[in-house]
């Protein structure tokens, strides 16, 4: 046995990533003007020169060429060009075009079937009719033998026109040694139409009774079974309604800056570094750096985020969002097939595509399904034919094609993969990306969840929120001289204290013989004073008496708050208290969490005091505090240990090995970061209420799966048996094979159906 | 009677045979690629030899129109990817260890197999 596992991993193949991950060297350009397979050496070579390129191979199938290397796309364009061809940055997979033209090739195939299935029904209806009330479809004299010919023939001419599909597939897949639904119709109606054409050429061999014809099943289940494809074709296109609302997010054109003109481009052209202007209520077409400008931007549809956020200078803003107010001048940064937007639809589509395990045993059913279903035909023929009442072989030859006709590999065959295509999109509207099938269905499994405190219940970035001065100094001067003080630091703290100083709009000194003492604090001298800022192991360290001022400092702590103590030459100057404030709604989205059951832990770095009162705030009873960032693993593990499902939601990079480690791991985006690698689920804006939409939907999706799977299991396993006649005995029931080929048609298209059900689904039940 | 249950039971020892047991023709990898058509129902070539360790590309051209041909699945390697009507579509493959690794349309109607050795 080789490691299926193993290999599976090594050969992971994430193609909608690979722009996004490390490989941000690699370019891809389509090619125009390349018209025969010799100009790819002379692209690949042109390209080879370009300095910092050090690989370029041309796909002459696909007109495109990728590229790696330190290198802009302006200066490969430009080499292309200079070979003599047109050259432009490889757009999405995803772009309008295509998806429009998968929707008129859909909508053609759509047509064709339509007028197929009119043509066949048009037979098979009026034979129908005229076998139920008007006449007998038996053969017993000349006249007779010569007008069911003609339908016979008139039967045929439908076969051809309207079934070849399903006779040259079944065919082909017959001489490749592989059986499919196409095998099953053409069998089941192909054997009607020969035991009709030998009654009516050689009556002589079959019984008198037997003497009857089955034109009219033959027309109607192949106009029947076109139907139902043709239906099927319209709900499918409903179910990647999600991932046609996020391509439909893209702007079609930019205005960029261009020899100090600005010109309208197809955002195709758009490149890296290009400047871009956006007025207010259009799309920003890529994404970028903004340069100049104010406004507020529209990212709800990225993340689900309704306010507006800010934009000026320096911000980041991401394409397919709208510019609300202001005007904004832009770099871009991310082009093409790089962009937030183009990577969050490729991710959506990877996820669309794959089947969680669930799916797995129906697929090893499916695969046997068509032999097996052709053995029960044939076994059930000779059961009638042995056992069977007079006329036996009429018996043997309809049981044969109803079971034949009834049983529908695909119905169980779609059961997953259309869940899961309406359940990930109906997630990504929600600004939940979920990574892959596995994904979805461990997540509607969770029993336990594990929050990190900071940046995922809280904002993230702390806040002063008291000071308490204790000499001379009033509120400003202390925090003044604090902030003087850390200016220099990139702990999180000292930068909101730096930040607080900067809205009190406080002019900062200089600060001499700086040092940061890893967790204990800084010191330094400011203004020819020895400055000390830190916790409480810092002051007693040095000596510095605070004893009347810890009951204050342990009361802040017990309120969330973070006390820090500042001193100067020795002497106590000032409490200052910093807290990371909670996010307004993550009380509700708590709730929301256990209320469906889940046991919601909260994990934190802080001390005990305010690990406890921000659990209290939110409302978690169970919390694990003073845990070093390398063993959140070992919680999660722990509660793995207890038998519970684990979720861990972070921002996905200090806590990367935890994500990795719990059976889903959830980082909490900001709308950008949409491919956060050690993630399963990526939560686009910052609300934990994301987390319980992902766990509602991933929920939703499964029961979906779990119904459509048990409606195919039942259907089969049901309907083939009671088509081979296994009531008869009993109740003297027989199925008709035109019903069996009407219960095939829609069976698969039920499963769609109930698929498509969850488009409806809400979950924001908050 | 016996004649026609005889019959019969050859039929599904065929059926067994020529679907289940039967091995049949395989192709190999031209310079580490090879182009596969989904046309009627089938891939063909349906069942691949690719020597183990060796990266391949799978040019898949999808000239079948129903919507079941619209999607690959390599289930073994979590890939799927969308087939577009009428055009080229590469799937490419890292180093492999031996074994069988099907490769279907999402109903597991179109088949087909790699065989790595």
């Amino acid at each position: 046995m080789h490691d299926k596992n193993h290999h599976s991993e090594h050969c992971h193949h994430n193609p909608g990533n690979a722009a996004a991950g490390a490989s941000s060297t690699a370019h891809e350009l389509l090619i125009e003007g390349a018209g025969c397979a010799s100009c790819v050496g002379k692209i690949e070579s042109a390209l080879k020169q370009v300095p910092g390129v050090t690989e370029a191979s041309m796909n002459f199938a696909q007109r495109s060429v990728s590229v790696n290397g330190e290198v802009s796309d302006k200066a490969l364009i430009a080499a292309v060009e200079a070979a003599g061809y047109d050259a432009k940055v490889a757009q999405a997979e995803s772009s309008e075009d295509l998806l429009n033209e998968k929707e008129q090739a859909d909508q053609a195939y759509y047509k064709r079937l339509m007028r197929e299935m009119a043509i066949a029904l048009g037979l098979g209806v009026p034979l129908m009719i005229y076998g139920l009330f008007i006449g007998e479809m038996t053969v017993s004299t000349t006249a007779e033998r010569i007008a069911w010919l003609l339908v016979g023939v008139a039967t045929l001419a439908v076969m051809l026109f309207s079934g070849r599909h399903f006779y040259v597939g079944a065919w082909k897949s017959f001489i490749n040694h592989s059986a499919n639904m196409d095998t099953l119709i053409a069998l089941g109606t192909g054997t009607a139409w020969l035991y009709s054409m030998v009654v009516v050429f050689f009556p002589g061999v079959v019984p008198e009774m037997a003497r009857h014809v089955y034109f009219e099943a033959t027309a109607m289940i192949i106009g029947l079974i076109d139907l139902g494809l043709a239906l099927e074709i319209r709900a499918r296109g409903r179910t990647s309604e999600a991932i046609k609302r996020l391509i439909g997010l893209q702007a079609k054109t930019a205005r960029v800056l261009r020899d100090g003109q600005e010109v309208d481009i197809p955002i195709a052209e758009v490149l890296q570094d290009d400047q871009v202007r956006v007025r207010p209520g259009e799309k920003i077409p890529v994404d970028g750096t903004v340069l100049e400008g104010h406004s507020s931007v529209d990212e709800s549809m990225l993340t689900g985020e309704p306010m507006p956020v800010e934009k000026s200078a320096d911000a980041e803003v991401v394409g397919g969002t709208i510019n609300k107010s202001g005007t904004l001048l832009f770099k871009a940064t991310r082009v093409g097939k790089d962009t937030a937007l183009a990577r969050i639809i490729s991710m959506v589509k990877q996820a669309q595509n794959s089947k969680p395990p669930i799916g797995r045993l129906a697929d090893v059913i499916a695969g046997y399904f068509v032999p097996t279903v052709m053995i029960i035909a044939v076994l059930s023929a000779l059961a009638w034919l042995n056992f069977g009442p007079a006329p036996a072989v009429a018996f043997a030859i309809v049981s044969a094609t109803t079971v034949l006709i009834i049983a529908c590999p695909c119905a169980l065959g779609l059961a997953t993969p259309m869940s899961v295509m309406v359940g990930v999109g109906k997630a990504a509207e929600a600004g939940v990306l979920i990574r892959n099938g596995q994904a979805l269905q461990t997540a509607s499994k969770i029993t336990a969840m594990i929050l990190d405190k900071t940046g995922t219940i809280t904002e993230g970035t702390p806040k002063v929120t008291e000071i308490v001065p204790l000499a001379v100094e009033d509120e400003a001067g202390v925090l003044r001289l604090a902030a003087t003080l850390e200016q220099g630091s990139e702990h999180p703290l000292a930068q909101s204290i730096v930040e607080s100083a900067k809205e009190r709009e406080l002019s900062l000194g200089s600060v001499e013989g700086f040092n940061a003492i890893a967790g204990h604090g800084v010191e330094g001298r400011v203004e020819s004073r020895t400055l000390l800022f830190g916790n409480e192991k810092l002051m007693r360290e040095r000596q510095v008496d605070i004893d009347q001022h810890l009951e204050q400092a342990q009361t802040l702590a017990a309120q969330a708050q973070t006390p820090m103590y500042l001193a100067a030459d020795g002497k106590l100057l000032a409490l200052i208290a910093v807290a990371d404030p909670i996010k307004a709604d993550s009380v509700a989205a708590i709730q929301r969490l256990q209320h469906n059951g889940i046991r919601v832990v909260m994990l934190t770095g802080d001390n005990r005091a305010t690990a406890k009162a921000v659990a209290d705030q939110v409302g978690i009873g169970e919390f694990f505090a003073e845990v070093l960032p390398e063993d959140k693993s070992a919680k999660v593990a722990e509660l793995q240990q207890q038998g519970e499902v684990v979720g861990m939601t972070g921002d996905g990079i200090n806590d990367a090995p935890a994500l990795a480690l719990a059976d889903v791991g959830f980082a909490i985006g900001t709308g950008t970061d949409v491919a956060i690698e050690s993630a399963d689920v990526t939560l686009m804006r910052g609300s934990l209420h994301g987390l319980a939409d992902a766990i509602a939907v991933s929920r939703a999706t499964l029961r979906n799966i779990r119904q459509n799977l048990f409606g195919a299991f039942i259907y089969n396993a049901a309907g083939v048996p009671v088509a081979a006649g296994l009531l008869y005995p009993f109740m003297g029931v027989l199925l008709s094979p035109v019903i069996a080929g009407a219960a095939m048609a829609f069976s698969s298209l039920t499963v769609v159906t109930n698929a498509n059900r969850l488009r409806l689904f809400k979950p924001q039940d908050h | 009677m016996l004649i026609i249950n005889l019959l019969g039971l050859l039929l599904i020892a065929l059926i067994v045979w020529w679907f289940w047991i039967y091995q049949g023709p395989t192709s190999q990898l031209d310079e580490g690629r090879i182009t596969i058509s989904v046309k009627n129902g089938v891939y063909e070539p349906a069942h691949i030899r690719i020597k183990a360790g060796q990266p391949a590309v799978l040019g898949f051209v999808r000239q079948d129109p129903s919507p079941c041909a619209s999607v690959v699945v390599f289930q073994d390697f979590d890939i799927s990817e969308e087939l577009p009507l009428n055009q080229a579509k590469e799937v490419r493959l890292q180093p492999m260890q031996p074994g069988h690794y099907p490769f279907t349309c999402q109903m597991q109607m179109y088949r087909g197999e790699l065989i790595v050795e």
